[in-house]
């Protein structure tokens, strides 16, 4: 035993000799080097998982001319700065922070390293080398509403969110208002459970609601446990990010993915031909960053039609949920008929539409 | 054979010493054995957390600002535990006093300048000081276990924080996101050394472990402090007030704590979101034990932490082990000198047959 | 409110409770032994994962709930050698076993992510275990029934067993247990091992009954409330069943608050921000300490040797 103590140490002693080279050395002399910050593990089924599954596309696309790395369960605070500043000293010439909670500390970053180009995922903020991007995750929720609208005997919707920031208001009433087309009477009771992930909170929130009459509970935070909640009790759901149809195969009705290679493909090629420049994009089904996960078959055909209507719709511009008139929760009318909600107002929306319960 | 313990006449001062420095080295070498034997790359697990930051330059400044608030929390707490008072809720009081100075910041409005500035990190002094005089009221007033209060007002803290950065102190210009508007340029710690992140909390925390140090080798208190702590009962009949120790080792320490999480706000992060108690002051528990209670011990354990966070970081990037694994290492590190405490008290002999008038260990 | 409804709530509830009732009936005994582990944070996230890898390999939650109850009480035994036998500081070990916990379960949780496990729900026909009457009394996970089961087993052992008698006598007043020839060692060993058994059966009810799959961090914080609930209910097993549904009950009350909306609805409840919910186990805590110390006539009081070393030579 105390030999191989000795030996690990020796050898453990011997490799610092390397290391301090480690982000100094251009490895891979002509690949171009792509970093990645993700918020969760890349096993979560859900958010990171997804971003992780673009990444892997850049890898399989431009294998050849650029290498990729990343790192994990980066917290959306300060300690994010040095993580972000090391992919850059470690030469990547092009950085995706895939979380909003990221923002500050890109801009830090990118004023550090004029000649890196960063990519901030949902963030507002841009500069000559932070690009901004977004997906249109409502898109989704339309078509998730709509299933749901349609399935539920109850008419009474449940969803789980996070915190009331945009995005998740967004998915909110994309869902209700789709709900609402096809049952004039759906109501959506809404939980904001403060966190983006307590799987046992979570749990509890999406009982509650079932008990409170919702018989499908769509979710906007990030564990897989409300479906598996729903599938103990034989009710319906929807997979978040991902297809989680694997944690709860009866009640996964069906899921929105985040579908993010096609994008990361064409920003990394950017970079190998030089043409980057700062933009900020919000794509959609229509550019098929939002996927619409395999039915389940508990869906009835016709139901699949409207769900694929709505799709289709995105896809040739010819639907928006977000189309006048809308009404807040008050009954107050906050988009005229016809008119069509701009990208600035979806993006700082704050209000919640008729028909959504919610404490706040 | 076996193992006696006699106890010294005479702490042992190379034990003092030698018994930190052996525990982190021998965390390293359990670090490198356990992560082979899961099937990770141990040595170079271990290179990259214990090594790395010390040996790349450019991991140096990320090594100063995570040392400059595990420090300061430290050098706080090391006084209520050489008096035996046990402040466990430093990570509440680092948030109190970082919303202090938030509170102070956002009422000067943002014409505020360096006025304002130190204001707001007197604020958070006050603001760390007033969460821990929670615990001192208590305990002074009818015997309450501060241990408990203090940790159960450190989740009491968190509520505080998800409530004002939600509600009342939330970004207008955030979208809604639970965060604090960023603060003002004028309002922000200066940075030391130009295109570093080396903000002036790391020259604060540079400079207090040596005026503690004064404070308590050379001071009334600071011998007050240590004779409450080894020797209660001599300290009611030298007159010294039990009481008063007790209100001075929580103020101390919560103000320390209060303290670094005004820099911290000011000086690094610049706006609080519901991220902002990262540990800081539950890790500064294990500074202190590291450190021996003693301020430059606090100074140089707090870098040996802050080594290991930073190294935690680069072993992501490399061996993708997950981020709370560099606390198995601060664990494993805590556990060997708290281990090794006993060998500063009593000598280890290895003694053939048993004898009388020892203390026995069951080793 | 309909019968259905209160029943479905009271369902929920139990939930909530159970694991911290299993890990709060753990640090219980090992407080009254005279020992404080603040780690019961970490021992129930060990178990969370023991409990669900054992489970995934074996697909026998049975296997699942010992490997649980060996995970939580092998990781307190690293807590256990430190402070008996080496006498160190208790506050700062158990902070450290918390810390490691975390860490290593983390670690081991790698290759486990993604991954589920059959959920260890009832083992009553469904007849009965998701009748909307019927689940109240058969609708629970056998973790449930043991945690209840073991309410009244902790009171009696305490009470009426010579056994519970020694482990009262050693935390309130070690040196007369060692001088009549108790091994106070010994008895806390025990003690911290029932402790950490608990607090990983505690943590399982995550890993395999709430949510069957495992995730990071997943006890999100139960571990503290645990702590908090001993001294909330003045280290009495009576009191810490009515705590623990008291909390579990302060749990359900704000998602309830938050999904019942603008329905028949409680309004003054929906003003207080969630954050005040989340706050009141520990504010309470804090509270009932403080009534604990101040007033004799409580009828509870802190075991005397809590948190202090038992050094019999000195």
């Amino acid at each position: 035993m105390t030999t191989l103590n000795r030996r690990s140490l020796m050898k453990a002693v011997g490799a610092a000799a390397t290391l301090s080279l480690v982000g100094t050395t251009a490895h891979a002399a002509d690949k171009v080097k792509i970093g990645f910050i993700f918020l969760g593990p890349i096993g979560d089924y859900g958010w990171t998982w997804a971003h992780n599954k673009g990444r892997e596309a850049i890898d399989a696309a431009l294998g050849d001319k650029v290498e990729t790395i990343y790192v994990e369960n980066v917290a959306e605070d300060a300690s994010a700065i040095p993580l972000i500043r090391d992919l850059a000293q470690q030469g990547c010439k092009l950085i995706f922070t895939c979380s909003y909670g990221y923002m500050d500390q890109t801009l830090a970053v990118a004023a550090e390293f004029p000649d890196v180009k960063f990519e901030h995922c949902t963030g507002f903020k841009r500069t000559d080398n932070v690009a901004t991007y977004n997906s249109k995750f409502h898109e989704g929720r339309a078509v998730l509403g709509t299933i749901a609208g349609k399935m539920s005997k109850s008419g009474s919707l449940g969803y789980l969110g996070s915190y009331k920031v945009p995005e998740v208001v967004l998915g909110v009433n994309a869902f209700t208002l789709a709900a609402q087309k096809q049952n004039p009477a759906a109501t959506v009771k809404l939980v904001l459970i403060d966190s983006w992930f307590d799987p046992p909170k979570e749990a509890a929130a999406t009982e509650t609601l079932i008990n409170l009459g919702c018989d499908i509970v769509t979710t906007h935070t990030d564990s897989p446990g409300p479906l598996q909640i729903l599938e103990q009790k034989g009710l319906y759901g929807f997979g978040q990010g991902a297809d989680m149809s694997a944690f709860a195969p009866t009640a996964h009705l069906t899921a929105i993915e985040d579908i993010w290679g096609p994008y990361y493909v064409q920003r990394a090629q950017a970079i190998v031909d030089g043409t980057w420049t700062s933009t900020d994009t919000w794509d959609g089904m229509k550019e098929g960053t939002v996927v619409i996960a395999p039915y389940n078959a508990a869906i009835p055909a016709d139901v699949v039609a409207l769900a694929d209507a709505v799709q289709a719709g995105y896809k040739d511009g010819s639907y928006d949920i977000f189309t006048g008139p809308i009404f807040d929760q008050d009954g107050v009318e906050k988009v005229k008929a016809g008119e069509i909600m701009t990208l600035e107002q979806l993006a700082t929306i704050d209000w919640f539409v008729k028909g959504v319960e919610s404490a706040s | 054979m076996r193992i006696k313990l006699e106890k010294r006449s005479v702490p042992s001062t190379f034990m003092l010493i030698a018994t930190p420095i052996a525990s982190v080295l021998l965390t390293m070498l359990i670090g490198v054995i356990v992560f082979d034997a899961i099937g990770i790359d141990g040595q170079r697990a271990v290179v990259d957390i214990f090594l790395t930051p010390i040996l790349a330059s450019y991991k140096w400044q990320d090594v100063a600002v995570k040392a400059a608030p595990l420090i300061i929390i430290a050098l706080g707490l090391s006084i209520g535990n050489r008096a035996q008072i046990w402040n466990i809720g430093a990570e509440g009081q680092y948030v109190l006093g970082a919303l202090f100075a938030a509170g102070v910041g956002i009422a000067a409005g943002p014409t505020g300048g360096p006025f304002t500035l130190i204001l707001m990190i007197l604020a958070g002094i006050v603001g760390g000081a007033a969460w821990a005089a929670i615990p001192a009221f208590l305990k002074t007033r009818w015997d309450v276990n501060e241990i408990l209060t203090s940790l159960m007002l450190t989740y009491v803290s968190f509520q505080v924080l998800g409530f004002l950065v939600g509600g009342p102190w939330k970004d207008p210009n955030g979208r809604n996101f639970p965060a604090t508007a960023p603060l003002p340029e004028s309002l922000t710690l200066p940075i030391l050394f130009q295109g570093t992140t080396v903000h002036l909390g790391v020259a604060i925390a540079l400079i207090l472990p040596f005026v503690f140090w004064v404070l308590m080798s050379k001071s009334v208190f600071g011998f007050q402090i240590r004779v409450v702590g080894s020797a209660p009962h001599a300290a009611r009949h030298g007159g010294f007030d039990a009481k008063q120790t007790i209100w001075m080792a929580l103020l101390i320490g919560g103000g320390m704590a209060g303290l670094a999480g005004a820099l911290e706000f000011t000086g690094s992060l610049k706006a609080i979101n519901l991220g902002f108690p990262s540990g800081y002051g539950f890790s500064a528990i294990i500074v202190a034990f590291l450190g021996r209670l003693n301020p430059i011990g606090c100074l140089i354990a707090g870098f040996v932490l802050a080594v290991t966070y930073v190294g935690g970081q680069v072993a992501q990037t490399t061996v993708h082990i997950p981020n709370s694994t560099a606390g198995i290492f601060q664990a494993m590190m805590l556990f060997f000198i708290l281990a090794s405490d006993i060998l500063i008290r009593y000598r280890v002999r290895f003694i053939p047959k048993k004898t009388a008038n020892s203390t026995e260990a069951h080793i | 409110m309909s019968p259905e409804f209160i029943i479905a709530s009271i369902v929920t509830i139990i939930g909530l409770t159970t694991p911290i009732l299993l890990a709060g009936l753990g640090e219980l005994i090992t407080e009254k032994s005279g020992v404080l582990n603040l780690g019961v944070e970490g021992m129930m996230l060990m178990g969370a994962i023991s409990g669900f890898v054992i489970t995934a390999l074996t697909f026998n939650p049975w296997l699942g709930v010992i490997g649980a109850a060996a995970g939580g009480a092998l990781s307190s035994m690293l807590f256990a050698v430190l402070v008996l036998q080496l006498n160190s500081n208790q506050v700062a070990t158990g902070l450290a076993l918390s810390i490691f916990g975390t860490g290593l379960s983390s670690l081991i949780g790698v290759s486990f992510t993604g991954r589920i496990v059959p959920q260890f729900g009832s083992i009553f026909p469904d007849v009965l275990a998701k009748d909307p009457i019927w689940k109240l009394f058969f609708g629970y996970s056998p973790l449930v029934y043991f945690a209840l089961i073991m309410v009244p087993l902790t009171a009696w052992f305490l009470k009426s067993t010579r056994a519970g008698l020694i482990l009262r006598a050693v935390g309130e007043n070690d040196h007369s247990a060692h001088s009549i020839g108790y091994s106070v060692t010994g008895v806390r060993y025990a003690a911290i091992a029932f402790g950490g058994a608990m607090a990983g059966i505690g943590g399982a009810y995550f890993s395999m009954v709430i949510t069957p799959m495992w995730a990071e961090k997943m006890t999100a914080g139960r571990g503290w409330i645990a702590l908090a609930l001993v001294v909330f209910a003045g280290w009495r097993t009576g009191r810490l069943l009515a705590g623990a549904y008291f909390f579990g009950f302060l749990m359900w009350l704000e998602l309830f608050a938050k999904a019942n909306g603008f329905g028949p609805s409680l309004p003054f409840i929906q003003a207080i921000p969630s954050q005040f919910w989340a706050a009141m186990p520990y504010v309470m805590t804090v509270v009932a300490l403080t009534l604990i110390s101040s007033r004799g006539n409580v009828g509870a009081s802190a075991p005397a040797c809590l948190g202090k070393p038992f050094l019999p030579s000195t």
